[in-house]
């Protein structure tokens, strides 16, 4: 089910675990995350699919006792290793969280923001414009780029975060459940934009809505959690597999729904 | 189990109710009532000073000497030396106060806040007689060695020992502030790739303007209103100086050395403390309604 070897994968965990403190949150994962691809995480509550999604920049590094064993290999390198910068890295690998959390600034200000802590050195309006367009917000907020993001609606500030996250054009999204808190129109334009997305960039995202990891997932990784192991992956494979012949049972109890 | 059915009869009683309200209602009117009494008093008594003294000639006049003869009642001298000391002092304390806050929200682990917070504030409820002491025998000395001109009472010891002294008032709101501001704000900075510094002064900071500069506002205030460390420490000579190392009189201290009985009751030098002490009350106004415009102009809401 791995393909460790492929040239295309970006991203390559093995024997990945996470602890927090004394609790195992993340028990010995490998899984390979290909370019330029929608990778989907599932799986039930404390199953650890945003503990692994953290892993990749490097953001549980902000949690106090939180301890990561095992390799993560971004393009081929140890993201753990001594000689990388974990800011660095993170303005490589992007992130879009589970509540929309535009700064409370101008529009413009919220996408320029990567783009000035990193240096920019370019037209920061162009940038920000281009940014916009590939976030499908620039015709709605246009004529408006100095007003406050807080005055946008919910599905606007999700689209404006990932805007945020594709102004400095990194090369992996992550994204923690990035339309849980919206409603299902705003959810859709959200999900038509990933399925754009990754023409450009590779796409890790954890989701708590099966249909919405078939509808926009290339491949799919189900993981689960027991007491005596804390989360783990079971499976992973192309999403219509996973979705339709999945090779664990556990993974087809959890899929129809007999348990979550 | 039949729960519902032990319930007492909970008929709204009207007389407790209404009672209650006013209580609380009474508490509030204390604190207001007493604002105006304080006000009522300062007016009435400093009315009658300005019926000799003309208001003009009072806020423009570069010499004080209500108790020396000649007289002369121009109030500058005291504005100008409570300013200097106010102005050193948050020089020192705004700063440092605010580089405290930085420390304590977004670099210090949980353990160490919590011992030095506490620390910190310690240091705020140490009695003021006892800042001006250590300003006027340890912190002198200490300057005039490097001056050797500095007088003994001087605005730059009292300054620099108040400064120290509302440190934790400006560092312990600005935290406050800083806490409120939520964590998921601080993740979006670091995951576009910002360090912990700017994470710091261009999330954190900017969203917990607000009561950043109120906490500036309440340290500065407290500096100009704060007595017992300038009389003990910055002199009694009223002087337009900017020079730091002179002895200067601020409005409190004056306040202060007439009250001790340099003047008959209701003479027209004992009224001068109710001028003083008025233009004080509009001083302090003055920056608080300043504050609160610069907070509404800046503040970002989240």
């Amino acid at each position: 089910m791995n393909n460790m070897t492929s040239p295309k994968s970006v991203l390559n965990t093995s024997q990945l675990s996470v602890y927090y403190g004394s609790f195992l949150a993340l028990k010995n994962v490998d899984m390979a995350i290909q370019a330029n691809e929608v990778t989907a995480l599932i799986g039930p509550s404390g199953c650890g699919k945003s503990t692994l999604l953290r892993c990749f920049n490097r953001m549980n590094d902000l949690i106090p006792d939180a301890v990561v064993e095992g390799k993560v290999l971004f393009n081929g390198k140890d993201l753990y290793g001594s000689e990388i910068n974990p800011t660095e890295i993170r303005s490589r690998i992007g992130m879009v969280f589970q509540k929309p959390n535009p700064f409370p600034k101008s529009i413009f200000d919220n996408v320029a923001f990567g783009l000035k802590v990193n240096g920019y050195t370019g037209k920061m309006d162009e940038a920000v414009e281009w940014a916009l367009r590939q976030a499908a917000l620039w015709d709605e907020v246009s004529d408006r780029l100095k007003k406050s993001a807080l005055t946008l609606s919910g599905g606007q500030q999700q689209r404006l975060c990932i805007a945020r996250a594709i102004a400095v054009q990194p090369e992996v999204i992550l994204m923690d459940e990035p339309a849980s808190a919206l409603d299902p129109i705003a959810t859709l334009a959200i999900e038509e934009l990933i399925r754009e997305l990754k023409q450009l960039y590779t796409i890790v995202i954890v989701t708590h809505n099966m249909q919405q990891a078939a509808r926009v997932a290339d491949k799919t990784a189900f993981l689960m959690v027991d007491d005596a192991r804390g989360g783990y992956l079971v499976e992973y494979d192309a999403t219509s597999k996973i979705f339709t012949n999945p090779s664990d049972s556990r993974t087809e109890a959890y899929i129809t729904g007999r348990f979550s | 189990m039949k729960i519902r059915e032990s319930f007492p009869e909970r008929a709204e009683n009207p007389i407790s109710g209404t009672i209650v309200k006013y209580l609380f209602f009474l508490c509030v009117l204390i604190s207001l009532l007493t604002t105006a009494g304080i006000l009522y008093s300062l007016l009435s008594q400093a009315i009658g000073f300005f019926f000799e003294v003309p208001l003009i000639d009072f806020l423009t006049g570069t010499r004080w000497a209500p108790i020396l003869k000649p007289q002369a009642y121009g109030v500058l001298p005291l504005v100008c030396g409570t300013l200097l000391v106010a102005a050193i002092a948050a020089v020192v304390a705004l700063p440092v106060g605010l580089a405290t806050a930085i420390f304590l929200s977004e670099y210090a682990p949980d353990k160490i806040r919590r011992i030095l917070k506490p620390l910190l504030e310690i240091l705020a409820g140490v009695p003021t007689v006892v800042y001006g002491y250590f300003a006027l025998t340890f912190v002198t000395p200490q300057l005039q060695k490097l001056v050797p001109d500095m007088l003994v009472f001087n605005a730059l010891s009292a300054g620099l020992v108040m400064g120290i002294m509302i440190i934790p008032m400006v560092s312990s709101l600005s935290e406050d502030a800083m806490l409120a501001v939520p964590r998921s704000l601080r993740y979006a900075a670091y995951a576009l790739g910002s360090t912990r510094l700017e994470v710091s002064l261009k999330v954190v900071v900017p969203a917990a303007l607000s009561g950043i500069i109120a906490s500036f506002i309440i340290a500065v205030s407290r500096a100009i209103g704060e007595t017992m460390l300038v009389t003990l420490a910055a002199g009694a000579t009223p002087r337009m100086t900017f020079n730091v190392f002179d002895s200067i009189q601020t409005m409190t201290a004056y306040i202060v050395q007439l009250s001790l009985g340099e003047a008959p009751h209701g003479s027209l030098e004992y009224n001068t403390i109710f001028a003083v002490g008025l233009l004080l009350f509009v001083m302090t106004l003055i920056m608080n309604v300043i504050g609160h415009l610069v907070v509404r102009r800046w503040r970002e809401v989240y």
